[in-house]
């Protein structure tokens, strides 16, 4: 039974990745609120650490420097959402609103 | 199919210890999918968020299938932990009652179908790709385990663990200026 040997090959974990980042473009193109961009970013971030992984467990020589990438990531990640929410919270102070279409100050 | 990279190639029975893995590796992969699909797909944020953490809870489990307990360790304390929950503070503080709705509704009709198409264009694309390389192996020489990682973080990669801690403590001091500014 193939399907149950899906976990040890290579495609499977980037169909995984695959589907991830194409959630997370959908979610940027249709959310319209900030925080929904935001998480939809993460996944993003997700994809590309999986795909990281997926080379790593197979193709690499050195099976650390993947692990090793994807920790730099989740770090980058963490750094990103703590500095975007902090952002969303001064948006919201100023304009008491975090949706994309009220943010056009600068429109004209 | 010469282009599936699969080690090893032969599919287990049923009822077996490697069929059960199977089974759970399924289970994992659907929980990552239903997750993925209730953060993009929900109304209101807070459900979102919650399909954020369980999205990442299955792709710990797939970490964990990718032969790396620590980074499948990290992925549940990271993301599950703290960003889902450092999200879940942002919704509560930044977003007035009745606005929590993901804002949906009063878009205009082409950005749904528009979003999914790019999305499933991306998909399609990425999946293909993955499938129709011929991905050459290399030869193995180091190992998974996490002494190996700990030792690599402190000599080969010393320079960028460095400089990820410093960009950590500014994304700290920046995060309390900026949240800080306007309060009164």
């Amino acid at each position: 039974m193939q399907l149950l040997n899906l976990y040890n090959c290579l495609p499977t974990y980037l169909v995984i990745g695959a589907l991830l980042f194409a959630f997370g473009v959908y979610g940027m193109v249709a959310r319209r609120t900030v925080i929904g961009m935001l998480i939809s970013s993460e996944f993003i971030l997700a994809a590309a650490s999986t795909n990281f992984m997926a080379f790593n467990r197979f193709l690499a020589p050195d099976p650390v420097v993947g692990q090793i990438f994807t920790l730099f990531i989740m770090a980058i990640a963490a750094a990103e959402a703590a500095i975007a929410i902090s952002i969303m919270i001064a948006v919201y102070r100023n304009y008491k609103t975090i949706e994309t279409d009220d943010l056009v100050d600068l429109q004209g | 199919m010469q282009a599936l990279v699969c080690q090893p190639a032969a599919a287990p029975a049923l009822f077996s210890a490697e069929g059960v893995v199977g089974i759970i590796f399924l289970l994992t992969v659907a929980l990552v999918v239903t997750g993925a699909l209730i953060a993009v797909n929900a109304q209101r944020l807070v459900r979102a968020v919650s399909g954020l953490a369980i999205c990442f809870t299955g792709l710990a489990g797939v970490y964990y299938f990718l032969l790396s307990p620590f980074l499948a360790m990290m992925q549940l304390l990271i993301y599950v932990g703290a960003v889902s929950i450092l999200i879940a503070f942002g919704i509560m503080m930044a977003t007035p009652e009745e606005q929590q709705t993901a804002g949906m509704q009063h878009r205009s009709i082409l950005a749904g179908p528009l979003a999914f198409s790019v999305g499933a264009l991306i998909f399609a694309a990425l999946t293909v790709l993955g499938l129709k390389t011929q991905w050459q192996v290399f030869p193995r020489q180091g190992t998974f385990d996490i002494k190996a990682v700990g030792m690599s973080l402190l000599t080969t990669h010393s320079l960028v663990f460095e400089l990820i801690s410093i960009v950590l403590l500014l994304a700290i001091i920046g995060a309390l200026v900026l949240a800080q500014r306007g309060r009164n």
